[in-house]
């Protein structure tokens, strides 16, 4: 039996990988994933990836700190401790505006960035799942996994069809915890 | 995506031959991956003495207060809060080309953006210090934030544009910070896959275990595309912010309504002068010729021609404005920027930021070198002048002439603005040294399209419009990075 887990085929051109994403599904062949150096537009369609949610998870956060500091700025001012400065209302909301905007940005910023990290599984220090070390060089790589997809020759051949300038067999998933 | 080829009238983003993506990698990383050479020795060496009489200069404030700066009653604003406003305007480039060329697709931004970036949020570092070091009892600093305290609670009051700028100031560096880190985490990434040892381990920790895989590149354009949409009314609202803290008083010189507009024009207008003053140097230092272009260089030009010009007009508006309202505090004051005692500074202000640029018509002076380079340091030294001449010769003589006053700055106040720029040349110096001084992904992308290689093809393959194709050749002739040689045979 053969103890290969993944096939990668590695492409040194984007589009030739696109083309061999194509051929690759012709034959019914699924995808685990591709990495690649920079992003790829249109991949996430072929991958049939959906779209991303982050937009909604920014606004929410926008939201959060826009209440948030106008409702500290109004019970500050206005209720806890209202000052007497020139005689002007202390439920000033023009002035309340600059400060409600700059929360909104900021929670935003950071709400939207913390989500991306939770969802995609970044923090300083997670160990780097890498598949072949220049993918995030110059090689644009498809990941297959072996177990159930045979013949194995047959899934190389389709790869260096499409253009692979190199296919290879990997014993083990992650080669970047030696 | 990658196989659209672009019009072949627009220059090339990128100059050499036989560029690919592993070029790209090694030249870019070539200052990380080696030891420095002399010229980085010689910048940091001085940087770093100049960052070493800031912390003396700061320690002296912090230890005597700061009588021992030039200030007195009339004058209790000087050269601490102009130096305050000149880095946190410089800093607005950055984000300028971050978050708003983003937005109308620029692509000519992806070399720059990374250092220009860096250059941010060193430079509101380098403010947000002056603001703590002219608060006189900085252990205080954290009084302007709204903490329950055991006076009250009294709060702080949120009517006034001081307590805006702390929200505002704060929250541009730390969204600064995020945009460009999260930015920096696909590099990082090609740091680590090529390092080994300690170095390994540490980029493998600054990376967050980024691996490139096609769900991971789809959420981070997302998150990019956000983060520069909230980002450019951001940046525009700092610098509006900023410009409050004179416009709201009654002080005549500072209380105009053109400021906002005014003071984010000039911000833009420092901020790319610094940028190509860092970006000139930059590229023969470390050989980054092929990727930041004679284009990037003339397109900067442009925008310090254009932001001068916006700048020029607000001048002109100024002094208008000043004649036009009839009140004689206001005409005096902006007299006095010509006949008070200093003129010469007022003659540094509207010399160097509106008459030098409008050299910038001229695309000889645009695509020179050497010229460019002197041109962006007399817009900083103009830059600088401008808030010293809004923010203190309007203080000397206002309404009570008993109380007139001038400024005379002490080696304190000098060798805290001295210093400050020995701040940001040695964390610029560092920068360049562990970080990727350019987006490494985001060149990779615009190869294919942009690159003076893929026009090059295009030229061979033929069947394109003369007219366009002279026009080209025409437009590489000032490219310093181009071998003119090649295009007499296409």
């Amino acid at each position: 039996m053969s103890t290969t887990k993944y096939i990668l085929g590695l492409f040194d051109d984007p589009d030739e990988m696109m083309h061999g994403i194509d051929e690759l599904q012709k034959n019914s062949i699924p995808i685990y994933d591709v990495y690649t150096p920079m992003p790829i537009h249109g991949i996430e369609k072929k991958l049939g990836i959906k779209d991303s949610r982050l937009g909604y998870a920014a606004f929410m956060f926008g939201c959060l700190g826009g209440t948030t500091i106008f409702s500290l700025a109004s019970y500050m001012l206005a209720l806890d401790w209202p000052m007497n400065i020139g005689g002007k209302p202390a439920f000033a909301v023009p002035d309340f505006i600059p400060i409600t905007f700059e929360w909104t940005v900021l929670f935003t910023a950071f709400g939207m960035t913390a989500t991306f990290f939770y969802a995609t599984h970044l923090f300083p220090g997670r160990t780097p799942r890498v598949m072949d070390l220049r993918a995030t060089d110059d090689r644009f790589v498809i990941a297959i996994d072996a177990k159930g997809n045979i013949p194995h020759e047959d899934i190389t051949n389709v790869l260096k069809k499409a253009g692979a300038v190199e296919v290879k067999h990997n014993d083990r998933k992650y080669v970047s915890y030696e | 995506m990658a196989a659209h080829s672009e019009s072949i009238i627009r220059e090339p983003l990128i100059t050499g031959k036989d560029i690919t993506y592993a070029k790209i990698t090694n030249d870019i990383l070539r200052p990380v991956e080696n030891m420095p050479g002399r010229a980085w020795w010689i910048g940091f060496t001085i940087a770093s003495l100049g960052a070493s009489l800031w912390v003396f200069a700061v320690s002296w404030t912090f230890w005597y207060g700061i009588g021992e700066w030039g200030l007195d009653k009339t004058i209790g604003w000087s050269w601490d809060i102009t130096g305050f406003v000149w880095w946190v305007g410089i800093g607005h480039a950055g984000t300028l080309i971050s978050a708003i060329l983003l937005l109308f697709r620029q692509n000519w931004r992806n070399s720059i953006n990374r250092s220009a970036e860096a250059m941010t949020i060193f430079a509101v570092i380098c403010a947000a210090t002056y603001v703590v070091s002219h608060m006189g009892r900085p252990w205080l600093a954290y009084w302007p934030l709204p903490l329950p305290n055991q006076f009250g609670s009294i709060w702080v009051n949120f009517n006034s544009p001081l307590v805006w700028d702390v929200f505002a100031i704060s929250t541009y560096f730390s969204v600064s910070l995020v945009f460009w880190y999260t930015g920096l985490l696909p590099d990082l990434a090609a740091i680590r896959d090529r390092a080994t040892g300690i170095r390994q381990k540490i980029y493998s920790v600054m990376s967050f275990g980024w691996t490139g895989s096609v769900k991971t590149w789809q959420r981070f354009e997302t998150v990019c595309l956000i983060l520069a949409g909230i980002s450019t009314p951001l940046v525009l609202s700092v610098h509006t912010i900023v410009s409050m803290d004179f416009a709201t008083s009654l002080e005549p010189g500072w209380h105009t309504t053109i400021f906002p507009p005014y003071f984010v024009a000039g911000a833009i207008f420092s901020g790319f002068a610094m940028v190509q003053t860092l970006l000139l140097v930059a590229r023969k230092v470390l050989g980054l010729e092929n990727y930041i272009t004679m284009f990037h260089i003339e397109a900067m030009n442009k925008i310090i021609l254009l932001t001068g010009s916006i700048v020029g007009v607000a001048y002109l508006t100024e002094f208008f404005i000043a004649y036009y309202s009839g009140g004689e505090y206001e005409q005096y004051t902006f007299l006095n920027r010509f006949i008070g005692p200093q003129w010469w500074a007022g003659c540094m202000m509207y010399g160097c930021n509106v008459l030098m640029t409008q050299l910038m018509w001229f695309k000889k002076v645009r695509t020179n070198i050497p010229i460019s380079w002197v041109l962006s340091i007399v817009v900083n030294i103009g830059m600088w002048f401008e808030r010293y001449v809004i923010i203190q010769i309007s203080l000397q003589r206002d309404f009570l002439p008993s109380s007139w006053s001038a400024f005379h700055p002490t080696w304190v106040d000098m060798s805290i603005f001295i210093g400050s720029i020995g701040v940001f040349f040695t964390l610029f110096l560092l920068f360049v040294r562990v970080l990727p001084s350019i987006a490494i992904a985001e060149v990779k992308l615009i190869l294919k399209s942009s690159s003076e290689q893929a026009k090059k093809k295009l030229l061979q393959h033929g069947g394109l419009d003369g007219e366009q194709v002279e026009f080209y050749k025409e437009s590489l002739v000032t490219f310093d990075s181009v071998e003119l040689a090649d295009y007499e045979k296409l």
